[in-house]
This record gives structure tokens, C-alpha cells and sequence, in this order.
């Protein structure tokens, strides 16, 4: 692997790092992103997180893909990438619907930034990993399951 | 000749008391034919495949399950059948050779007649006679063949690498390989692997920092002036299903995507054939070749089915042939195409059983197998017991073996309850049987047998009975993760695999009463996939209840009553639990 790409992948793992204090709470998320308000953070609902975003009632969108394992290898860092092919996207927040603060993660694109996003979040139990996508002023939504299991067991 | 169920018993127990044996081609004639190995070649590109193995290097019984049900859409349909059914579907004659290897029907005394199966020595003699007529085919290996034998374990994995290079092994996907450990796995693969021109794919290992590729995650090959080309996909679930932090470096996991990206650069390099060797078990599998295109067979393992002709799967843009080759040396699957005009014409599959009386030792495995084992020898033999009672593993809830185990957890570390993994692997033995050291090591021998023994809550123990379930009976196949159920030792219940997670376990009961959610139980339980458990080896603690009982008889089984998946179900039969 060339140099360049792993200070790529570096600066791509840093923003991971970012999302993953959040979610542990060692960093408030008014500190680290501007985009959402904190009680969004802070809400212990999907419907008041989403609330809280300015976000109710968003539409459900084929066009954005979760990219995320279907049981995590380890709950405390599971990785997700989200794509949205919506035109215009320019916020991408992430949510594991069963933490006890379910909005994990809210990413905004600027100056016509691909709708993609990649980053590691934390899970306490099998959850749906929600992500919400802003566009043109509406928002669009999109689940998917990721099981955390006890292990153990196997074959 | 065709006898009904009646009349081939009676010819079982004749043979039996006699004391004949099927070591010559005469003596059940027609079950057993002369050219029983017979396999003219089809078409100009062939695979043999065997997976599973776990570290068998002799001759061995292995009974199949008589509980492997098959949940939504799997109901009912390959690998979900078992014994008559299984046989109906395939038109396998009741009583036949066949109809022991895929069955556990009558298989006591059908055991007694047709030996024992398996054996790389026998092994490698039925490869060479089949690569005879087919000079440059290929032998892959499904995996899970470095483990499940004392040797195996105390040579840290080494008989089994020499045995595979010596059996001819050109292509390997790995499982429980992984749990030597990552710095293991490599040193093979990078040395004796590199050095016999064995190849070690597995498109889904990744790193955990930058998802670079840990092996190839395919080799192309040339057969005949065809390109073919086989893909890797290691079992999925290795860091959750064994310890993480064996392999704490490495990513795994489905990747249909990557997998779809894998086949595509194959076809553009030229191959006409596209095969995937891989350990993601059978229901894993179908869904697979429902979802990637492009793929011409999945030879697949894990699951250990003995399925004798693949399943067709329709995809986007075409189909892809599905087989799983069973388990502990039992089968040798061998798939040849008919490749013509740049495209597969036409295939024969045939999944073969591997009867050691019927196939002379190879005298080189042979020598290699004495030689690697004598150092071991009188620890091997050593008589622990002596079983009374039939001794077999493999079924989705409980098995007569495992019985053992719990009983044996349960009585030497004063427990409430135990807990034994639903591992698929582990031999069989026939009433009347040694129990050697040997025997014992092949139910227990792995790389973290420590036993432990802990206080949980009546809901802690349920939770953990649920999540297991949830993973042998999830309705979405890659949220399955291809063990069967957790052996319960002391707890009674009723489960409905049906449904879903936190509603399959019931009316659990410990010594005749419910059990509490809030009460706390002992609980023993071995194989611990967390870091840094310290306790005594499963094999002594069973070694020492062996030791001790002297003759093993009258074992209680400990089945669950089974509903919601009726009484006709073809993935279940001659169960005593309850079945509705």
C-alpha cells in the first residue's frame, strides 16, 4: 500500500474515532459537530432524536445503502458506510435505534460532497442502524439490522 | 436386488452375529457393488472436494442427524431432510451402502456391517484412483481440517498440514484453523503451504485497519486449456462463533459485494469456469447463489450435510450449482464439467462415501499416519470406559455424547446446569465400545477447553438459550451461524424455532421445577470465547467422571419438546422429545 493512501485511510479513521467518543460520551457532541443540536444527542428516542433534528417523519429511500455486517464482530466498533444517491444530499446522521442515546452521528456535506459516509459506532444489543439523509430540505431514511450476539457456539 | 426394511435388518443381524464384516465385495451383494468407485470421467474439467474432515486420520463412525430442521423457506427442502426423507428425495435404496453413509437410519447394526468410513490413508487411495483417469483435476479442501483430534491439537496443526500436502490438497478455505491463531495460519500458509504450491484463498479476511486483503481471495487454474477459477470464502462468523481474539487483526463477514466484485475480475481475466470453495454452510450458501451471479458451483462445507446432488439456485443471470460435501472424511465429492465453446455444456456430480473396508490403505499415508501418531500412541489408548449406550454428536438439540458431557460438568463441578457447545463435529461410537482418551479428545479437542463454572440469574440463562437458538434458527440464513443448538445439561424446556428471538425458549424447568428468573444457578460450561478464562481442560474433567463411572449405560438424554414445526416435518424424525 502506497503512502498516500494510508494518510488517506488515516484521516478516514480519524473521523471514525470522532463519531465512536460521541457515541461513549467522552466527547460532547456540541464540541465535535455543529450541524444538529445537542438535544438531538441527548434524546433517548429514535422519534425525539429525530424530532430534535428537525427531522420528523422522514421518507423511506431505496436510494440510500447501509453498508454495515449483518452480526458485528465486536459491538464496541462496528463499522458503517452510508451512501445516499439522493441529489442534493447534504447531511448523513447515523442512528442505532436500541442504544439508550440512539443518534450517534450527523455528518454534513458541504460544496457538493459525494453522499458518502464511513465510520465505526457502538452498539449495546442487536439493533436497526438507521441512517437519515437530508436533501433539498426534506429527509429521507433508510434501516438496516446488525445483530450483537454472545458468540460462542459456532460449527 | 431389492430388500424391504424388514428384510434388511434381519441380514444386518445375521452379519452382525456372525461376525462378517463388509470387507470383501460379496458380502451384501448389490448393496455394495464391485464398481462401487467406479466414476468414469464427464466432460474435460474436473474438482474433488472433501471438507470437514476434522482432523480424522483414521477410520471412523460418524452417525448422521435424525433433527436438522430446516426454518422458512429452507423447510423441508435439501439440507433439511433427514433419513427416509432424505432418501425418498434422492431415490436412495433403503438398506443400501448409500442409505448408511446418508442417514442415520438402523445405524448401529448397519455400522457393524459396513465398517468404519473415513481414513486419509483410504482417502487418498480412492483421490489417486479418481485423479487417474482425471490427470490434472483439482482436490480442494472445505477447511475445518486442522481440528478435532488429539494429534491435530498437540502437533499444533502440523499432522494435518503434511497430511493434506501429502493427500494431494491444492486449494484451502479455512474455519477452525483460525484458532491456532493469525501468527499460525500464516506461518503455514506462507511455508509449508508455499513450499508444496498449496494454495489458501478466502475473499472475505480483511484487515481490520485498511480492508487489505489477509489472503488470495482466489487462484485461477488450467485445466485443459480452460481457465478456472477458485474463490475463497472462509467461514463468516469466526470471530464471533470462537475467540476474537485469536484472530484480533482480522475483519470477516458475508461480502457479497466483494464476492460479485471477485467473479467478475475472474471472467474478465478469462476464466470459463468460476467456483467458489466455501465454508459459509449450506442455507448461507443458497442464499449466496441467489444473490451473486456469475458463480458456476459453490463446493461448501461447514454445515456438515451430506447432500448427494447439488442444489440448482436461479439467479439474475443464470445458475448456480449448490453442494456440501459432509464431514470427518466421510464423503469425496467429485464434480466434473463438460466445458465447450467457452461455456459448462454439462456436469455429473456424485458425492461419494468413503468406505475404509473397501478401499485399501495407501501405503505411503499409511506409514506417515503410524509415524505421526506414535509418540501419542499410549496416551491415545489409554481405556477411560467402557459405553454401554450408542455415543453420537451431530442432531440440532442434543446428542447422546454431549449428554455425557454435561453429565460428566455437571457431576464433577457440582452444578446446577451445564452448558456444552452445539459443535458439529465429533465421532461416533457403537455400544460395546472403548472410550479411549482418543475418542474423548475427538468431542473435546480444541484450542480453548477450559471449563468454567459461574453463578447466573434463571433470565441470564435464558438469554443466553435464546441467543444461541436465534442463531441456528434465524428465518435469514446470514443471520445463522451454522452450529447446532447449545447442549443443555439439568434445565428442561420446550422450544418453537419458529419464532423469534426471545420467544423460542418455554417452560424451563431445573429438578422438576420452573426456573426463576431472579434465583441464581450454578451453572459448568466449557470453551470460553472470552480473553484470559482460566480452568481445567473439558477432556479431564470428563476423563475423571470416565475414570470413575468405569461402564457408561442407561444415559438419559435431555431433548427439548420441539412445536410449531409439526409432526410431519421432513427435517425430523424418530425423535423422543415430543414433537408437534
Amino acid at each position: 500500500m502506497n503512502a498516500l493512501r494510508r494518510n488517506v485511510l488515516k484521516g478516514a479513521a480519524g473521523a471514525g474515532t470522532v463519531a465512536v467518543a460521541v457515541a461513549a460520551g467522552l466527547l460532547k457532541p456540541t464540541q465535535a459537530l455543529a450541524g444538529v443540536p445537542r438535544s438531538a444527542f441527548e434524546a433517548k428516542s429514535v422519534g425525539d432524536a429525530l424530532k430534535n433534528m428537525g427531522a420528523s417523519g422522514p421518507i423511506d429511500s431505496k436510494d440510500i445503502t447501509i453498508k454495515a455486517p449483518d452480526i458485528a464482530e465486536n459491538g464496541a466498533v462496528v463499522p458503517v458506510e452510508v451512501t445516499s444517491g439522493i441529489a442534493g444530499t447534504s447531511a448523513i446522521a447515523i442512528m442505532a435505534e436500541k442504544n439508550a442515546t440512539p443518534l450517534v452521528a450527523d455528518f454534513s456535506l458541504k460544496g457538493g460532497a459525494e453522499g458518502y459516509i464511513s465510520t465505526r459506532i457502538k452498539m449495546g444489543q442487536t439493533s436497526l442502524v438507521r441512517a437519515v439523509v437530508t436533501a433539498g430540505g426534506k429527509t429521507y431514511t433508510a434501516a438496516k439490522e446488525v445483530k450483537v450476539t454472545i458468540g460462542g457456539c459456532g460449527g | 436386488m431389492h430388500m424391504n426394511r424388514r428384510e434388511f435388518l434381519q441380514l444386518l443381524a445375521v452379519a452382525a452375529a456372525s461376525g462378517m464384516a463388509l470387507d470383501s465385495k460379496s458380502a451384501l451383494a448389490g448393496n455394495a457393488p464391485s464398481n462401487f468407485y467406479d466414476v468414469p470421467r464427464h466432460g474435460n474439467v474436473s474438482l474433488l472436494h472433501f471438507t470437514d474432515c476434522h482432523a480424522q486420520l483414521l477410520p471412523i463412525w460418524f452417525r448422521e442427524p435424525n433433527v436438522n430442521l430446516g426454518i422458512g423457506s429452507a423447510l423441508g427442502k435439501p439440507p433439511h431432510l433427514v433419513g427416509q426423507y432424505l432418501l425418498k428425495q434422492y431415490g436412495i435404496k433403503p438398506g443400501s451402502a448409500e442409505a448408511h453413509a446418508f442417514t442415520y437410519l438402523d445405524f448401529t447394526e448397519a455400522a457393524k456391517v459396513y465398517g468404519k468410513v473415513g481414513g486419509f490413508a483410504h482417502l487418498k487411495t480412492l483421490v489417486d484412483k479418481l485423479r487417474a483417469q482425471r490427470p490434472d483435476s483439482l482436490l480442494l479442501d472445505g477447511g475445518d481440517t486442522w481440528q478435532g483430534s488429539a494429534t491435530s491439537l498437540w502437533t499444533d496443526a502440523q499432522d494435518m498440514v503434511d497430511a493434506g500436502i501429502k493427500l494431494g490438497v491444492d486449494v484451502m478455505t479455512p474455519h477452525w484453523e483460525a484458532t491456532f491463531g493469525a501468527e499460525r495460519m500464516v506461518e503455514i500458509v506462507n511455508k509449508d503451504f508455499k513450499n508444496a504450491g498449496v494454495d489458501l484463498v478466502a475473499q472475505n479476511i480483511v484487515t481490520n485497519d485498511f480492508g487489505d486483503q489477509v489472503f488470495k481471495p482466489y487462484v485461477m487454474k488450467e485445466m485443459n486449456g480452460v481457465k478456472v477459477a477458485v474463490i475463497g470464502q472462509a467461514f463468516p462468523y469466526t470471530p464471533i462463533a470462537n475467540p476474537r481474539y485469536m484472530v484480533p487483526d482480522w475483519s470477516f463477514g458475508i461480502r457479497d459485494d466483494s464476492m460479485q466484485k471477485w467473479v467478475d475480475e475472474a471472467r474478465a481475466k478469462g476464466a470459463k469456469v468460476v467456483v467458489v470453495l466455501s465454508h459459509n454452510g449450506m442455507d448461507v450458501d443458497l442464499k449466496m447463489a441467489s444473490r451473486v451471479t456469475g458463480i458456476d458451483a459453490i463446493f461448501g462445507g461447514h454445515t456438515h450435510d451430506g447432500v448427494p446432488q447439488p442444489v440448482q439456485v436461479k439467479n439474475a443471470k443464470g445458475i448456480t450449482l449448490v453442494t456440501n460435501a459432509g464431514s470427518n472424511g466421510k464423503f469425496l465429492g467429485v464434480m466434473d464439467f463438460d466445458v465447450r465453446g467457452g461455456k459448462i455444456q454439462s456436469y455429473k456430480y456424485r458425492l461419494l462415501p468413503v468406505f475404509s473396508n473397501l478401499l485399501p490403505a495407501d501405503p505411503g499415508m499409511d506409514a506417515y499416519i503410524k509415524k505421526v501418531r506414535a509418540p501419542y500412541e499410549s496416551k491415545l489408548s489409554e481405556k477411560l470406559a467402557v459405553t454401554d449406550d450408542f455415543l453420537y454428536r451431530r442432531g440440532n438439540f442434543n446428542g447422546t455424547w454431549d449428554q455425557l458431557l454435561v453429565d460428566a460438568l455437571m457431576a464433577v463441578k457440582g452444578a446446577d446446569a451445564a452448558f456444552s457447545p452445539g459443535f458439529r463435529w465429533g465421532t461416533t461410537l457403537l455400544p460395546g465400545d472403548p472410550i479411549t482418551m482418543e475418542r474423548l479428545m475427538d468431542q473435546t479437542a480444541i484450542t480453548y477447553p477450559e471449563t468454567t463454572l459461574n453463578t447466573m440469574t434463571g433470565e441470564m440463562i435464558k438469554t443466553i438459550m435464546e441467543d444461541v437458538c436465534d442463531n441456528l434458527f434465524n428465518a435469514d440464513p446470514y443471520y445463522q451461524q451454522g452450529g447446532d443448538m447449545v447442549r443443555v445439561g439439568g434445565i428442561e424446556y420446550t422450544v418453537n424455532p419458529n419464532q423469534t428471538i426471545g420467544k423460542r425458549i418455554s417452560n424451563m424447568t431445573i429438578k422438576g421445577k420452573p426456573v426463576d428468573a431472579d434465583k441464581t444457578y450454578k451453572v459448568a460450561g466449557w470453551a470460553p470465547v472470552a480473553e484470559g478464562v482460566s480452568g481445567e481442560p473439558i477432556w479431564e474433567v470428563v476423563a475423571t467422571y470416565l475414570r470413575d463411572k468405569k461402564v457408561i449405560k442407561g444415559l438419559k438424554l435431555n431433548e427439548p419438546r420441539i412445536i410449531g414445526v409439526g409432526k410431519s416435518n421432513p427435517g425430523i424424525a424418530d425423535y423422543k422429545g415430543g414433537v408437534s
